[in-house]
């Protein structure tokens, strides 16, 4: 070997050095992504139960508040005026435009994750003495968010409607969330 | 610099092979400090000094801490009651967090008062910052820990301020709780990072000494050190000073941490987490209620966690967006009428921070955001254009001398950089 750089050398040597960083990038990303994934949930945390709900008992202008997957969620049998107020609204005003009939599978039953989509606290309106906001559904008391009859945001910092879960009725007034 | 020669015989054995020694006396003992530092000075070695007393009192409570949902509140209940001074331990980490926040957040207003942050600091100042950012962190997660009504639903509202990013916000929020709400897995990683940041602040600290050491202490009327006459050495003078202001600070936390516990706490966070119900008025610990204010006064989700989060980005460009090269406010007539107008702004939105977000107070607290944004982005970018800065003095002792000889008032050239 002479001592010499010829243009050859300098080229394996680029190539080494390259192929090096490269090469340890990858090694360092796939030892570093375990470390952060293992924060997602986990397999049993994923693997939580759904939840079945009986509303046999639930009476026109009752709510009751069920768990699932650690969080609260609404169930509302509502009155017809409700319902009814509820379907006269008209998109143009809304800021997450939906239908009510989007939104519900039984229009009777409105069923929603009780979680304010703004930062996450649980609404008021599910009590009867429960402040219900000026548009009488539900109202966040967080910052001030107002929901109406169909759990759509009206006015108050939260970007979207409230959130529907995935259920399903497998009677009548028999549901299962999740 | 010769190495010094220590009496002791050991010592002198052990710090030529190691020379831990000839630091320590080089950085504590004759440390060239300016000799005009006032009493804004202590709250350095305060800071630290509390960090330290943090992370002892952290330590033993975390021997009979539970990191569970379901143990958690009842844990600290039992180190309250049941473990021997537990009270006493928890009490001075519960109020040394408040302290801790008062001490750093005085340590910083007076940076900006004697414009600390301008150059040579810079690097000195972004550190500081740096160790603010990673404090909230800590006492974020550390007020989490004992699980109460307030911990959770506190964790919940700031965790979820992640969800306001665009696309990935949902996956983030998921990926920091671990779950689907703030639940068992987010307290275990919770206590997990809240014990250990702790310690990288302990590294950034050291860093911001190692900056600070490159070019000294400002002083209050910030010119720079001209030689030897305008400096003394750190010890006996400062170590003496800063034992005073710890002896001083020391009566008035013990007084809180024995008289008035509970008084810069929430009543709510004594119960147990329900994350079926959120409480009427939440609000978070005090020391970040000008930021909550922040978030509120802006009607837009992603809008308000960008301006809380601007609050800060704006301090690490602050040595850039105050180009005026007088550093301190005793010479700088306007600057310090809109030092104390910002003081004040911060205090107004600290109040409206902890008001519910209704009526007049989400007006006030647009107003307050506003003038703090405009503060830095405007007032101080155009200052030096309009401002005629009063004339420096030649250097640290002339004012002293001058006075002393009744000369009249020393015209002296502005520093040159
Ligand atoms: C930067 C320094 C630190 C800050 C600002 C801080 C802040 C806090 C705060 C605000 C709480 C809630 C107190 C309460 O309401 O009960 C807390 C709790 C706790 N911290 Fe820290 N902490 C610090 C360092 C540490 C360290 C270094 C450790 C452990 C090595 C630790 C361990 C704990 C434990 C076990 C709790 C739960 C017990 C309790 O709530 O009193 N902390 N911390
Ligand atoms: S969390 Fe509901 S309004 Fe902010």
């Amino acid at each position: 070997m002479t001592n010499k750089n010829t243009p050859d050398d300098k080229n394996k040597r680029d190539f080494l050095q390259v192929s090096t960083y490269v090469l340890g990038a990858v090694g360092a990303a796939s030892f570093v992504w375990p470390l952060i994934n293992q924060m997602n949930p986990a397999a049993d945390t994923l693997a939580l139960a759904s939840t079945e709900v009986d509303l046999e008992q639930l009476e026109e202008g009752q709510a009751i508040t069920v768990t699932w997957r650690g969080k609260p969620v609404f169930i509302r049998h509502r009155t017809k005026e409700e319902i009814a107020s509820a379907k006269d609204q008209l998109l143009d005003g809304l800021r997450d435009p939906q239908t009510d009939d989007e939104r519900v599978q039984n229009e009777k039953y409105i069923v929603l994750v009780g979680v304010c989509t703004h930062l996450g606290c649980v609404p008021l309106g599910q009590k009867s003495g429960d402040v219900k906001g000026e548009y009488g559904g539900w109202f966040c008391p967080c910052h001030g968010s107002h929901y109406d009859h169909s759990g759509r945001i009206r006015k108050g910092p939260a970007p979207t409607n409230l959130e529907i879960p995935q259920y399903s009725f497998l009677s009548d007034t028999l549901i299962k969330i999740g | 610099m010769s190495k010094p020669k220590f009496k002791n015989p050991v010592v002198n054995w052990i710090d030529y092979r190691l020379p831990i020694f000839t630091f320590m006396n080089h950085e504590l003992n004759e440390y060239p400090t300016p000799k005009n530092l006032n009493y804004f000075w202590n709250f350095g070695s305060l800071a630290g000094i509390t960090l330290v007393i943090m992370i002892v009192t952290g330590i033993v409570l975390s021997m009979n801490y539970t990191a569970h949902i379901d143990y958690a509140f009842d844990s600290v209940e039992r180190i309250m009651r049941d473990v021997n001074h537990g009270w006493l331990l928890r009490y001075i980490h519960m109020n040394g967090a408040s302290f801790f926040f008062i001490v750093v957040y005085i340590h910083i207003f007076r940076g900006l008062y004697y414009g600390s942050y301008k150059a040579p600091r810079e690097i000195l100042w972004i550190l500081g910052v740096l160790i603010l950012l990673l404090m909230m962190a800590t006492a974020f997660m550390g007020y989490v820990l004992p699980w109460g009504q307030m911990s959770f639903w506190g964790a919940t509202v700031i965790t979820n301020l992640f969800s306001a990013i665009p696309l990935i916000g949902e996956s983030i929020v998921t990926w920091l709780w671990g779950g689907f709400s703030v639940d068992n897995p987010t307290l275990n990683r919770f206590f997990s990072l809240h014990f250990v940041l702790p310690f990288v602040i302990v590294g950034v600290v050291i860093l911001h000494l190692v900056a600070l050491h490159r070019f000294g202490s400002n002083n209050p009327i910030g010119i720079d050190v001209k030689g030897k006459q305008d400096t003394i050495p750190f010890h006996p003078y400062y170590t003496i000073k800063d034992l005073f202001g710890l002896s001083v600070f020391a009566t008035i936390f013990a007084a809180a941490v024995f008289f008035f516990p509970n008084f810069m706490g929430h009543p709510d966070n004594y119960i147990p987490a329900n994350p079926m119900v959120t409480p009427a008025h939440i609000v978070p610990e005090w020391y970040f209620l000008p930021f909550y204010a922040i978030l509120r006064a802006i009607p837009d989700k992603l809008g308000g966690v960008l301006f809380m989060f601007g609050a800060i980005m704006v301090l690490f460009v602050l040595p850039w967006l105050d180009k005026s090269s007088v550093r301190s406010s005793q010479f700088r007539p306007l600057y310090k009428l809109f030092f104390w107008f910002l003081v004040i702004d911060c205090i107004a939105l600290g109040y409206l921070g902890a008001m519910p977000a209704e009526g007049i107070y989400v007006v006030l607290s647009r107003l307050a955001t506003a003038y703090y944004f405009f503060h830095f982005l405007i007032i101080l970018p155009l200052l030096p254009k309009i401002e005629s800065t009063r004339p420096l003095p030649v250097s640290i002792s002339t004012p002293i001398i001058t006075a002393s000889s009744n000369a009249s008032t020393v015209m002296a050239m502005r520093e040159k950089k």
